[in-house]
This record gives structure tokens, C-alpha cells and sequence, in this order.
């Protein structure tokens, strides 16, 4: 991957969504190696200098919503259980333009095995 | 006098300026609109004083350079941007620069993280300069929901910084692909007998062609070249596909004298470099070279654009196509022919009115008339276009029905 001058770079959030039961369906093996491909791409990307962070998040059906109304905290389970992909992990990368940003996103092993999808949202610089 | 002369060298020359300025403010397009809106307004106070400059457009361009440079010496936390502009782009040549930025411009207008109309929208306004309210008027919408949607789009591409360059040689055709599709969808928004105002929609169409023509000569691929002398082909037709009633005159009995030969001519010496390596435009193109050619319907060499719509429905099998090509087939081989193709295309295309047509004007010509009114009514059931719709009420009428 093509290094990145840190002082001209944007920053963007690369959100990994997919459907945990397709994800669960996989046999072990596959799995597995999809496993292997992640610490791959996660080297690449330190060793190319587009990495800032990442991490893969427990399933959904164990976070929970906060919301604050006249003063008083509401603490439920949630997200909807409806939606269809669920956020699964993220990576925060320093890129030169959105097109690079976007060739990483597509590189992200289970996007680039055709599962589920990224959303690309650049970071607010003040 | 000269507020006139400025006025056309602003119409002639906008988007070519803007293109190169956008490029100097890194993509701003906000920025460098302003800029170059400032420096015609310095032209319109200056050179009835200064008299005109020899080179107005690199006039133009050096104003609304500094003009961008200023405001961004404003902005302090743009200041990196002010040493970036200090150490490059000064000692390009003006002519080659500009030629790059006009199609740096098109790509980012068109790159594929924006909305298709937000694509669309944009290409109006940057290259072909037309204003909200026109590019509102040409599209049935609001000049408020346009101006919302440039606004939202050029902010994508500053915000999420879509980059401001000619895409690298591995991702150029799919990116070229989405430029034509833009340039081709303007053409027909400008093309199709539907509502709004005839004098803009003409407008869409020559914008269209002028930005065909940009790519043709900023660009080796062969398929601009298919698109341009497409579009030509189809506008060569323009005033003989309407008769003085406004009512629609069908390809086989057109006045072909009324055919804009000027437009013909061009685009058959554009169909060689087209097929250099044929693709959709191309093959297209070359259909309705075949059409243009003909002195009559009867005289026009059906099956070899039998042939042609085989190779292009190999590349694109769609239904559309497919019906185009029974058409084909029916005119090379007779209807029943024809029917044979088209009758399998019912249960994709039960609601175009086109199929309904196609198939009626077969069963008419084979003398089933039942079978052909009975089409024709399927057809004015699902034809929402009032030209069209008056078209088969009068088949209708020469078969004896009523619609």
C-alpha cells in the first residue's frame, strides 16, 4: 500500500457492517482464515502508515442505549434487533483523499470476500 | 459593447477557468467559484479602462488565482495551502493546464461517491454553466431542492476530499464509463419528447455534445468517440422527429432532407476511431450511422444492423435491447420474424409501452388487426408521455378503434 504524508492526510472512519448470522454461519475453517487474513491487513496498514486504530466489537445483543431525558438516564438494550447489518467493527486510517480511503475499505478481508460493507465517513477537522 | 463582448467570454470561457482555479484552491469548489465570479466582475470594471487583455481567459485565470490566494491568506488555518500554491502549478503552461484541469473537473463531477443527480447536477453547473434555476426547470424539480443538492455535493467533496484528478490508467475506463453515462443521461433528459421547457431541453442536448467533444479530444478510448458521434446522429434528427403539429414522426417517415447532414458528416468520420475497440457507444453509434446513410427506410441495410444490435446485446443483454434488436430482425426478415424475438420479452417488459407497440405495429403489418388494437390499447394503458400517447390513439383510429 502507498505510504501517506501525515501532515497533508485526512482522517476517516471505516465503519464494518454485516450480518452477525452470516458471519456466525461460516464453518470454522473458513472462519478461521478469515482470522488470519485480518492480521495481515491490520499489519499492512501499520506498516503502510495508514493506521491510527481498529478493533472488533463483541455482538450486538450485548450493547446497550443510553439516553438522558429531563435529567433522568435510560439505560435499555438495543440496538433495533430489526436492521439487517450490524456494526461488527471499525478502523480509524489517515488517507490522502477519499480514493485511498475507499481502496482500504475495500480491502478489509470480509468486504473483500463479499461480505456485508463499509461505511467511509471522513473525520470533522476543526 | 464590451459588456457584451465580456458576457460571451464569460459564457465561452467560465468552465475553463473555473476548472483550473478549482484545481489551485486543492478542490475547493466553493472557494473558487467566488474567485472566478470576482474576476469577471474586475474584467467588466477594468478592461472597458485597461482595454480587453491579449489572452482574456489566462487574464482571468491569473486574477481569480490571486483572488483564491487572498481569501485563503484570510483563512489562517489554510495557511499550508498558501505554500503548497507557491511552490507549484506557476510555471505550467497555461494551454496544456487548463486543457487537464476541464477534464480533472469532469471526473471529480462525476465520481461515483456522489448521487447520480447530485453527478448530474453538478456537471451542469461547473462545465456547462448553467444556472440552478435552468439545470431546476430542465429536471422538474424546485431551484431550492438543486441548489440544496450542489451545495450537499460540494461539500462532499470537500469535506470527505474527493480528489481533484485524472484517475490512474487501472480505474480510467470504469471512471470514464460513469462520465459518459452522465454526458449520455443529459443528452436524453434534453432528447425525450416529455414535458418542460423546449428551448432548455435543446440547450441540454448541445451542452451534452459539447462535453463529448472535451472528452474526445482530452482522451484516447475509443468509446467518447462512439458517444459524440451518437449524440450527433440523434440530434442531426432533431427537427425532422416532430412535425409542425408537435406531433411525433416516426424514423421511416421522416423527411431525411430535413437531416442536419453538417452533424451527419462529423459523426461518420468519428465511427472508425469508435470502433477501434467497440463498445455500447460505439456499436450505437454505428446503428445509427447505418439509419443516417440511408436514403429510405426500405433502403437501409437491416441486416447488418441486425448484426450490430447481435454484437451489442453480447455486451449488454438487456430486454430493452432485445426488443431493439426484434425490431431490427423484424424489418431484415419480415414480422413474423420479428414477433418470434419479441413475444419471449412479455413478462420483463409487460409495463413499457414500447413492447406494446412494437408488437402492435408487427400484428398490424401481419393484418391481425384485433391482435394489433388489442396491443396498442395494452400500450396507451402504460404511456404516460402525451406525444406518444396521441401517436398510438391515432394508430388506433387507422385501424378502426378508438382508444
Amino acid at each position: 500500500m502507498p505510504t501517506t504524508k501525515p501532515e497533508t492526510a485526512m482522517q476517516y472512519l471505516l465503519m464494518i457492517y454485516h450480518a452477525e448470522q452470516q458471519w456466525a454461519d461460516l464453518p470454522e475453517a473458513k472462519r478461521n482464515a478469515m482470522y488470519g487474513e485480518y492480521a495481515g491487513f491490520m499489519k499492512a496498514i501499520q506498516e503502510s502508515g495508514h493506521f491510527v486504530s481498529g478493533d472488533a466489537l463483541q455482538p450486538s445483543h450485548t450493547a446497550t442505549m443510553v439516553r438522558v431525558k429531563d435529567g433522568k438516564v435510560s439505560r435499555t438494550d438495543g440496538p433495533f434487533a430489526e436492521a439487517r447489518e450490524q456494526l461488527g467493527g471499525y478502523y480509524l486510517i489517515k488517507a490522502k483523499d477519499l480514493d485511498e480511503a475507499t481502496s482500504i475499505a475495500a480491502k478489509i478481508p470480509s468486504v473483500a470476500h463479499g461480505i456485508g460493507c463499509v461505511e467511509v465517513r471522513p473525520i470533522l477537522q476543526y | 459593447m464590451l459588456a457584451r463582448i465580456i458576457a460571451e467570454v464569460f459564457r465561452a470561457e467560465r468552465a475553463r477557468v473555473l476548472a483550473t482555479v478549482i484545481r489551485v484552491c486543492h478542490g475547493d469548489f466553493e472557494t473558487a467559484e467566488e474567485a472566478v465570479q470576482e474576476a469577471f466582475e474586475a474584467a467588466l470594471a477594468r478592461w472597458p479602462i485597461e482595454g480587453a487583455p491579449a489572452e482574456p481567459r489566462g487574464w482571468l485565470i491569473a486574477v481569480a488565482r490571486n483572488k483564491v490566494i487572498d481569501s485563503i491568506r484570510r483563512r489562517v488555518k489554510l495557511r499550508e495551502l498558501v505554500a503548497a500554491n507557491e511552490t507549484d502549478e506557476v510555471a505550467d503552461a497555461p494551454e496544456l493546464a487548463v486543457a487537464d484541469d476541464r477534464l480533472r473537473l469532469m471526473f471529480t463531477c462525476c465520481h461515483p461517491a456522489l448521487a447520480l443527480d447530485a453527478q448530474v447536477a453538478l456537471t451542469l453547473r461547473t462545465l456547462a454553466g448553467l444556472t440552478t434555476v435552468e439545470i431546476a426547470r430542465a429536471f422538474l424539480t424546485t431551484p431550492e431542492a438543486t441548489a440544496q443538492r450542489l451545495v450537499r455535493a460540494k461539500q462532499k467533496i470537500s469535506g470527505a476530499r474527493i480528489p481533484y484528478e485524472v484517475p490512474d490508467p487501472t480505474e480510467l475506463p470504469d471512471r470514464l464509463g460513469a462520465v459518459m453515462a452522465v454526458v449520455y443521461l443529459v443528452f436524453n433528459e434534453g432528447y425525450a419528447a416529455t414535458a418542460g421547457d423546449a428551448w432548455i431541453r435543446r440547450d441540454l442536448c448541445r451542452e451534452a455534445i459539447r462535453l463529448a467533444r472535451i472528452l474526445v479530444e482530452l482522451t484516447d478510448a475509443a468509446e467518447p468517440r462512439g458517444l459524440l458521434a451518437l449524440m450527433l446522429l440523434h440530434d442531426a434528427r432533431r427537427d425532422a422527429r416532430i412535425d409542425a403539429q408537435g406531433e411525433i414522426v416516426l424514423l421511416e417517415d421522416q423527411d431525411r432532407t430535413r437531416w442536419d447532414r453538417g452533424a451527419i458528416d462529423e459523426a461518420l468520420a468519428l465511427i472508425p476511431l469508435a470502433l477501434r475497440a467497440p463498445g455500447p457507444y460505439g456499436i450505437q453509434a454505428s446503428i445509427a450511422a447505418l439509419h443516417a446513410q440511408a436514403p429510405s427506410a426500405d433502403a437501409t441495410d437491416w441486416p447488418q444492423i441486425v448484426a450490430l444490435f447481435d454484437e451489442l446485446y453480447r455486451r449488454q443483454p438487456t430486454p430493452i435491447v432485445a426488443l431493439n434488436r426484434g425490431a431490427a430482425i423484424a424489418m431484415a426478415r419480415g414480422p413474423t420474424a420479428g414477433l418470434g424475438v419479441i413475444e419471449p420479452l412479455r413478462s420483463e417488459l409487460a409495463e413499457y409501452h414500447l413492447f406494446h407497440a412494437a408488437r402492435a405495429d408487427l400484428l398490424r403489418r401481419l393484418g391481425r388487426t384485433d391482435d394489433a388494437v388489442r396491443a396498442y390499447k395494452s400500450a396507451l394503458a402504460c404511456c404516460t408521455l402525451e406525444p406518444e400517447r396521441r401517436f398510438l390513439a391515432r394508430r388506433l383510429v387507422t385501424l378502426g378503434a378508438t382508444g
